[in-house]
């Protein structure tokens, strides 16, 4: 990612930030997310708690895991999205995120692998 | 030197960015993204940490399901539904404490770090509740472990009653709620410790909130330890269904 | 061979080391042990894992020493265990794995991007402390009778059955891995936000590609490592039970979590060194890099792959043969990028106008020894093979071909070439092409008899050993005592040129790339004024053209 740069300005630095009074806070692109969007996410991952709960004493057999691990990617989707900010980060970010995620992935993938291929037998 | 150059100031006097900005950075932008891309690749190396435990996690349960079932029939879910709305409305009043620092207001600020303390604070009191408990069961690993809950349910008279079609394990099964209770401990141990890590530093935070250091424009402390309170969050939101909740039905 | 050199130094009787220059810039030990300045944190780094190498390397020696005679005479074979498993623990952890990116990596990757330091100073002395730290730790538990379970600490061995110093060592392991984490977290930051205006990724040095990519895998990985130790811990004080066969556990699920951070540490070990050697075979070839892009992307491919091939360090450890199927096509694949790697060097030096200066006689070493022990590899990625060969000394020279033949080379070659930008002197270069000579004889001599003793089915990590493979042994002992006296000599000489050395100048070698546009050693702000880029990497053409303008100007 290259760095802004005024080539006729020869006086002062690349980019500087010349208003001291210039509110530069931001998530990288200048976006502050409003509470209406925080109020919103925190009662839905409050309501998908008391879901899972409950779905836990309903018996769906295998599904139980599956429903119970959705709703978790879930809720922490929408933590990362909106209380963490990525939704509005750039590139870089989400690509940091993805890689985290498919590197983790990769772990539990290739590890399983070998588990669930020993009741296999030898060929 | 190449074609053009750049002057790098030299006095104070001539430097017209803030006084929180560091000088290897040209501008308060490459400063805050500098700092917030490195406090995302952190929370990666958390994800990988975390990785593991949840890796072993994944294959005990697997092997062991009756016994991970049982066993986890011992943690309460009154408690542990509570800690998890706990730490839901925790990251709620992060996210509105980091919106306040934006908006430069302190006071709203100030509160919402309070609150996010008492929150967290409230979240490892249930936490070590719940320890009390495992360890007065003995279902605390190598601490004289006992699986007298797992072969007799009887025995256990509290939670037999929740849960009446719960038979008595063989032996061997039961000693495997060994494993269950050890990973158990690690996680929601390791899970604990982020925890008081961070309470610590917003206690910090909320000193240095009081006398206005994030509320003149500069919230990157804010918002990146926002970040990593976030990211305790989602660990929990993970371990409370892997944990709590693998089959609370009879 | 011919006696033309690339070595142009400035005028010995009126040049001067620049009186102000970041070694000189502040005095006192606090300005030392308190600095945010990237060059004066490599070279507390330097003294560190030089003093923690010199521990290694007498281990080494002492293993070698045993091994003389097929007896276990010369020590007990618990305390040859504590020897090679502390020999294993140092130079993985506390020498090899910081030794390119915390040194070299620290003093020169904000220069070559242009900028006046790395994005996080104070990371950057954190993560010395903590590997201080973690080497202080390390001593005491050498110092109270050191690990003996190998430097892979396998479960239940190191949980159940040995009673040494387990959870010291791991802990000390942890936060050596911290540091490591925090030097890459460091890397990945400065390289993506601090470049200088018109520093785009493809005009980047391959040295900043390639450390790139290690510090992706250092900040990936490690934390496996962390959680794994923290795992063996929890194992054996609190018997959680997770590798305990005996509660239901799986010690096969610790070497999952082991090698999937060690298997990448290797490419962190290696990966730096090959940084250098893009620099250094371009530099005395007077030749642009061979397919940039291709290196580059290699580079990364190396720190992808890594993470898919950790059980081919398990293949007879009891997973199933269907993965190990999976791992070992995986493992194929990952030697393909290193090829690259080599051919593309092999490409740059045809008919470029090749000058055998130290780092140069470095390079060419690890060129030759890199190869072969990657291609030894493929023998053990081969599951057939590995069968017999692992566990044996086959293993054992493969990982010294790459790691002493190709990192320890690579490491030297960097250190020598960079030596002048850093002290401001040349290092005196006949006895180092000396020592080059007897590292490189002394490396073949110890280690290549050692693949023929895997062969014929020398086991590793045993103090005593059958009779016939004696010879064998000895020559590889009398290669270690040269070995030795290669890697004592550019401490010494290395050490007098601090004070003796010929005055370096800004760019002894007419090298391409920012560092050696700048005064030998550098000012604390690395820049009077911040560059703006125009030409890409290694464009000897743009260098010829700026020496014109200045010696036209007078």
């Amino acid at each position: 990612m290259s760095t802004q740069h005024d080539p006729h300005d020869q006086h002062h630095g690349t980019g500087h930030d010349h208003d001291p009074n210039e509110q530069d806070v931001h998530d990288t692109l200048n976006h502050i997310v409003s509470p209406v969007v925080y109020i919103t996410v925190g009662t839905i991952l409050l309501v998908m708690t008391a879901v899972t709960a409950a779905v836990s004493f309903v018996d769906l057999g295998v599904f139980n895991a599956v429903v119970a691990l959705a709703i978790a990617c879930f809720k922490a989707s929408i933590v990362v999205l909106f209380f963490m900010h990525v939704k509005y980060s750039s590139k870089l970010t989400k690509l940091t995120v993805f890689s985290g995620l498919f590197t983790f992935g990769v772990l539990i993938m290739l590890t399983l692998s070998d588990y669930f291929t020993r009741a296999w037998g030898r060929w | 030197m190449s074609d053009s150059t750049v002057t790098v100031h030299g006095a104070h006097a001539e430097h017209e960015h803030p006084p929180y900005q560091r000088h290897h950075f040209h501008s308060m932008e490459q400063q805050v993204d500098t700092t917030s891309f490195a406090m995302w690749l952190f929370l990666l190396t958390e994800i990988m940490f975390f990785g593991g435990l949840f890796t072993a996690y994944l294959i005990f349960r697997n092997w062991y399901y009756p016994a991970f079932v049982v066993a986890s029939h011992q943690l309460s879910i009154k408690e542990g539904t509570a800690n998890t709305a706990v730490l839901i409305v925790s990251s709620f009043t992060m996210a509105m404490g980091v919106w306040s620092a934006e908006m430069r207001r302190k006071g709203a600020l100030v509160l919402c770090l309070c609150l996010t303390f008492v929150l967290g604070l409230v979240f490892l009191g249930i936490k070590y509740d719940e320890y009390h408990e495992k360890w007065e069961k003995h279902h605390v690993p190598s601490f004289h472990y006992s699986t007298k809950s797992f072969t007799d349910p009887a025995s256990d008279p509290e939670i037999h009653k929740s849960y009446p079609d719960d038979k008595a394990l063989p032996l061997d099964m039961a000693r495997h709620t060994e494993v269950y209770f050890g990973l158990y401990f690690a996680m929601t141990g390791m899970h604990a410790l982020h925890m008081i890590i961070g309470i610590s530093i917003l206690a910090f935070m909320i000193f240095r909130a009081r006398a206005g250091a994030y509320t003149t424009g500069h919230v990157t402390f804010v918002n990146n330890f926002g970040l990593y309170w976030h990211f305790v969050d989602i660990v929990w939101i993970f371990l409370y269904p892997l944990l709590y909740l693998i089959s609370r039905h009879s | 061979m011919s006696s033309s050199t690339i070595i142009r130094l400035p005028d010995q009787s009126t040049a001067r080391i620049p009186k102000v220059n970041f070694l000189t810039k502040e005095n006192g030990l606090l300005s030392w042990l308190l600095t945010g300045d990237h060059k004066r944190i490599a070279t507390l780094y330097l003294i560190s894992i030089t003093f923690f190498f010199a521990i290694g390397g007498m281990l080494a020696g002492l293993i070698r020493l045993e091994l003389l005679t097929p007896q276990s005479d010369l020590m007990a074979a618990d305390t040859y265990n504590k020897v090679f498993s502390m020999h294993g623990i140092i130079m993985v952890f506390l020498f090899l794995v910081p030794s390119v990116p915390a040194t070299l990596g620290n003093f020169l990757i904000p220069i070559m991007i242009g900028a006046k330091d790395l994005a996080l100073p104070k990371i950057n002395l954190l993560s010395w402390y903590l590997y201080i730290i973690a080497g202080g730790m390390m001593l005491y538990v050498m110092a109270s009778g050191g690990v003996d379970t190998g430097w892979t600490f396998t479960v239940p061995l190191s949980t159940h059955y040995v009673n040494t110093h387990v959870v010291s060592a791991g802990l000390a392991i942890f936060v050596a891995g911290f540091s490591s984490v925090f030097t890459g977290l460091n890397f990945i930051v400065t390289i993506h936000k601090m470049r200088a205006p018109g520093m785009t990724w493809f005009r980047l040095p391959l040295f900043v590609w390639s450390n790139y990519a290690a510090s992706i895998l250092m900040v990936l990985g490690t934390p496996v490592l962390a959680i794994t130790l923290v795992l063996i811990v929890l194992e054996r004080v609190m018997g959680i039970g997770v590798f305990d066969p005996a509660k239901g556990g799986d010690p096969i699920l610790f070497q999952h979590l082991f090698w999937f951070y060690s298997h990448p540490a290797v490419y962190i070990m290696i990966l730096p060194g090959m940084a250098v050697i893009s620099e250094v075979v371009s530099t005395f070839a007077r030749k642009r890099v061979f397919g940039y892009t291709a290196v580059a992307f290699s580079s990364v491919a190396i720190a992808v792959f890594a993470f898919f091939v950790w059980e081919h360090h398990m293949f007879i450890m009891g997973v199933s043969n269907y993965s190990t199927l999976v791992f070992s096509l995986l493992t194929m694949l990952v030697a393909v990028p290193s090829a690259i790697k080599i051919f593309n060097w092999s490409f740059t030096l045809y008919k470029g106008s090749i000058t055998f200066e130290t780092p140069m006689l470095y390079a060419f070493g690890f060129m030759g020894l890199f190869t072969i022990g990657g291609l030894t590899g493929v023998f053990l990625a081969a599951t057939g093979t590995d069968i017999h060969l692992t566990e044996t000394y086959f293993i054992v020279a493969h990982f010294h071909f790459v790691m002493v033949g190709g990192m320890l080379m690579a490491f030297l070659s960097g250190i020598h070439f960079w030596w002048p930008k850093w002290t401001g002197r040349m290092y005196p270069e006949k006895i180092s092409q000396l020592a080059a000579l007897v590292t490189f004889i002394g490396f073949n001599l110890t280690f290549f008899p050692q693949f023929i003793l895997g062969t014929l089915g020398m086991p590793r990590r045993y103090a005593a050993y059958p009779p016939e493979f004696q010879v064998l042994n000895v020559f590889s002992t009398a290669g270690a005592t040269v070995l030795g006296i290669g890697y004592l000599l550019p401490i010494l000489y290395l050490t007098w040129s601090l004070k003796y050395g010929e005055i370096a100048g800004d760019n002894p070698w007419q090298a391409t790339g920012l560092e050696w546009q700048i005064q030998s050693p550098p000012l604390t702000e690395n820049f009077v004024e911040i560059p703006i880029v125009d030409h890409d990497a290694y464009d000897y053409e743009w260098l010829e053209r700026k020496e014109k303008e200045v010696t036209s100007v007078g």
